[in-house]
């Protein structure tokens, strides 16, 4: 319990996934300009990433892994080279799942992510989590908190930034810098403040 | 389509750069480039993910159906990059070590589906496969000039090799630890971006607000 409480903490800052690994950079640079789409952008993929990366883990251990398809009488079949394709396929079809699910029984739900669903296929931030989960060995349980942790810690860097950007535009910002520039350089500035977590221990 | 074949790989190298114009493919933009070596590895990956990925999604262009044409468009480009890395990780373990997860991650990388889905579904396999490539360029080059000026001054060399000799060798040079660590990457794209808009001022983004400027009286 407590190794996966300090595996949570270092999910959410000291590895956050945004600040230090950059994955979903391209969606958290575009859609930062608003705190409230920020944080609808945030749950959802924390929400994905809680479901695809121990999706991703069952996949992996039962059908993937050198001797996983034992049972199935092929104790000599080493799968891993399928990885990448088959995480994909998943995060794709939860996605997919996901969206219908949500529109046909929690429609409220539906309306406030449902536009950022088809973002979250291809944001590196999921995909990220589970090749970081396949790169580090994580089994069931420790998929599981890395997954919500980490989504958790993307959503806190999106919503921060988002925050920042929304003071930042009444400010007098040189030309060349305005907009994609000065983002850029703020972003470093966040990731500055999240190395600060560095060294911290449960 | 009046662009020459000339144009469209020139056009994205500058003018109309994927990192600094149109915002694709950051994430390894940023994450890969405190090494030269690695980053001039990441960039051959992506060109030639890129092009080929281009030229076989404009090849079927007219067969894939359009609701589920982001699925095909995913598995062609999945399966492309396999190739790239068990290729790596055959040729080139050690690089393959360090980029880690971001050569798997090249399946998401905005530039490869953003290239898939503006031009490939539009035009035809060849030219579809030189603006890959000049796509794959203009990253490549983004990508080289973090990387040169990250490792130049954060470790005082250029593809591992000395040209700094630092304080700990016995040199006269203290490097820079802060342009190893991640943060570094995002100033000098930030300062790289203010650098090409300052020379190509139709890139400027407007302003949302404008400061009244106050009259002295």
């Amino acid at each position: 319990m407590e190794a996966l409480l300090s595996l949570a903490v270092k999910a959410i800052f000291v590895e956050n996934l945004a600040l230090s690994f950059f994955l979903g950079m391209c969606t958290f640079i575009a859609v930062s300009k608003k705190i409230s789409t920020a944080i609808g952008l945030g749950v959802s993929v924390m929400a994905v990433q809680a479901i695809t990366v121990p999706a991703n883990n069952l996949i992996l251990t039962n059908f993937l892994s050198p001797g996983a398809l034992t049972w199935a009488g092929f104790p000599d079949v080493d799968l891993t080279f399928l990885g990448l394709i088959s995480y994909i396929g998943v995060i794709a079809a939860l996605v997919q799942i996901l969206e219908m699910v949500l529109d046909k029984y929690f429609p409220p739900l539906y309306n406030a992510l449902g536009v950022f669903l088809p973002l979250i296929t291809v944001n590196c931030a999921i995909m990220g989590g589970s090749l970081f989960m396949v790169e580090r060995d994580y089994n069931f349980s420790e998929s599981l908190t890395y997954g919500v942790s980490s989504g958790f810690g993307w959503a806190l860097a999106i919503t921060a930034m988002a925050g920042v950007r929304e003071k930042l535009k009444y400010s007098d910002i040189p030309d060349g810098l305005q907009g994609l520039g000065i983002t850029f350089i703020t972003a470093g500035l966040m990731a500055m403040a999240f190395m600060s977590f560095s060294g911290v221990k449960l | 389509m009046a662009q020459t074949r000339r144009e469209m790989l020139i056009d994205p190298l500058v003018d109309n750069n994927p990192i600094t114009l149109q915002v694709l493919g950051i994430c390894s933009a940023l994450a890969v480039t405190s090494s030269l070596q690695v980053a001039l590895v990441m960039a051959i990956a992506v060109t030639m993910v890129t092009a080929f990925s281009s030229m076989f999604i404009s090849m079927l262009r007219n067969h894939i159906p359009g609701s589920i044409r982001i699925i095909v468009q995913m598995v062609i480009i999945a399966s492309l990059v396999i190739v790239v890395d068990q290729f790596l990780k055959a040729y080139a373990f050690e690089i393959s070590k360090t980029l880690s997860v971001f050569v798997g991650l090249i399946i998401t990388n905005c530039i490869v589906m953003g290239r898939a889905e503006a031009f490939a579904m539009k035009n035809p396999p060849i030219a579809s496969f030189v603006d890959g490539i000049g796509n794959g360029l203009g990253y490549g080059l983004i990508l080289m000039l973090v990387g040169i000026v990250r490792e130049l001054f954060g470790a005082g060399s250029l593809f591992g090799i000395t040209i700094l000799p630092t304080v700990n060798n016995g040199g006269w040079y203290v490097p820079n630890g802060l342009l190893l660590l991640p943060p570094s990457a995002f100033f000098v794209i930030g300062l790289l971006i203010w650098a090409f808009r300052t020379w190509k001022p139709a890139q400027v983004e407007e302003r949302e607000y404008k400061i009244q400027t106050v009259e002295a009286h």
